[in-house]
């Protein structure tokens, strides 16, 4: 059986990873590197890098993190942040990524999607969703949850399965770093509305929280930062908890 | 120990790289014919479409050099699906290594997604590529095609069916997941194949 996945994100910012308590405080949590393979170590299934000042300042992504990365750690991670064409993607895939996310710029220019799956494959090509509940209706945000835009969440979502996207990684803005647990309402929507796998994100505070959003929200993958930065969460006992709950974890 | 990764138009092949440099093994990455044959063991990885990459070995005559290769040979991933008779992606004839037709997963289900994506077990373990590992153990797939279960099947794994996780005749060994991405199950593997 296939296993529902955990995944710790690590937000980059100058070199160090980085948590925030919706998308605004940052606090320290440590070396990427050493703290991706702490994580393999601990039992995580794939790891997510992205480059959180990328999209905001125009900076050009981090080769050099993935390379050490690549080298360091032997399980599949995404990097995501500044990718807005598919010179950046080649440069990353060459470096070691498995996947990229991409998320503002596939707003931008929904082209890039099909771009990636057709040059790469479609398992490359995971599409970043950052979206808040205004009036009952879920909006895409850009440039890290900062600027909103004319997408809805569940009608991008299909459009982006539809141009390629291998994955939908949804980080619901109002749950993120709550820690009152995920979106599962909007998630299993979601979930029953897509053919391609669901990553969930935004708002892990407890194991529970991993829990209902397998069984409600009915997500493939889990993605968690702070509860593992700050070791609120240990990855191995999270796991043996979600066995213990009848659910098929690695 | 002279490995030698094939060199051809398809992604993922420093994943490889780094993986065997991880067990100490310094790997040439080339698509020279000679290099290749004087390889002791040789890796053939692969993420990519069927026809595109049958259409590129045929062009740069690999199709033949690798049906005769007598070393050890590990296809991975689309690897292995090149090395059987026929895929149904691009509907092409393979390398026919293995006799058995590469076939589409069709979901039965709303929660069979495709691709088949993320960590799954292995059981029915066969050959010396899986000595020292049991049965269930859990490694990573990326696949939207699989090789159903042959009389050359190793290991198998199910997803909406049971089909082939990895494939071994003679010298020619392939698995569907990728070792490389597969943590310390995936090292141990690899490192199965090093000492065969």
């Amino acid at each position: 059986m296939l296993a529902k996945r955990i995944i710790p994100c690590l937000d980059v910012k100058d070199g160090k990873t980085v948590k925030g308590v919706n998308f605004v405080n940052f606090r320290d949590a440590g070396d990427p590197v050493e703290l991706g393979k702490q994580y393999s170590d601990q039992g995580a299934d794939e790891l997510v890098y992205l480059d959180i000042t990328a999209s905001h300042e125009g900076r050009k992504t981090f080769l050099d993190l993935v390379r050490n990365v690549a080298a360091h750690i032997n399980i599949p991670f995404t990097v995501g942040g500044g990718i807005n064409e598919l010179n950046d993607v080649d440069k990353l895939l060459n470096a070691g990524a498995d996947k990229v996310s991409i998320n503002s710029a596939a707003i931008r220019n929904p082209n890039l999607i099909g771009e990636i799956a057709e040059n790469f494959g479609s398992q490359v090509c995971v599409t970043a969703i950052d979206a808040a509940c205004v009036n009952g209706k879920w909006i895409c945000y850009l440039n890290g949850g900062r600027v909103p835009s004319d997408k809805e969440l569940f009608s991008w979502a299909k459009e982006a399965e539809n141009r390629g996207a291998g994955e939908i990684l949804f980080t619901s803005m109002d749950h993120d770093g709550v820690k009152t647990g995920y979106a599962n309402e909007a998630l299993a929507r979601l979930s029953d509305l897509l053919k391609i796998p669901v990553i969930a994100s935004g708002g892990a505070g407890e194991k529970k929280h991993f829990k209902d959003v397998f069984q409600l929200g009915k997500a493939d993958a889990a993605l968690a930062a702070g509860v593992f930065h700050f070791g609120e969460i240990n990855i191995n006992e999270l796991k043996d908890y979600l066995r213990k709950e009848q659910l098929i974890v690695r | 120990m002279n490995i030698v990764i094939i060199e051809y138009n398809a992604g993922n092949i420093y994943s490889v790289v780094y993986a065997l440099k991880r067990l100490g093994i310094n790997p040439v990455v080339t698509a020279d014919k000679a290099e290749i044959l004087s390889a002791d063991k040789i890796i053939f990885p692969g993420v990519g479409e069927a026809k595109t990459t049958m259409d590129y070995l045929k062009y740069h005559q690999l199709d033949q050099l690798l049906i005769h290769i007598k070393q050890p040979l590990l296809g991975i991933c689309l690897g292995m699906q090149l090395m059987c008779k026929s895929s149904e992606e691009g509907n092409v004839d393979c390398l026919g290594i293995f006799d058995a037709p590469v076939l589409k997963f069709h979901p039965e289900k709303h929660e069979d997604k495709i691709p088949h994506m993320g960590w799954n077990t292995i059981s029915n373990l066969k050959s010396n590529l899986y000595k020292n590992l049991t049965d269930n153990e859990f490694v990573y797939f990326v696949h939207s095609y699989y090789v159903p279960i042959i009389e050359n099947t190793i290991a198998e794994t199910n997803y909406i069916g049971n089909f082939s996780a990895s494939l071994h005749k003679n010298n020619f060994y392939a698995t569907q997941f990728h070792p490389e991405k597969s943590g310390k199950t995936g090292e141990k593997i690899l490192k199965n194949f090093l000492e065969l």
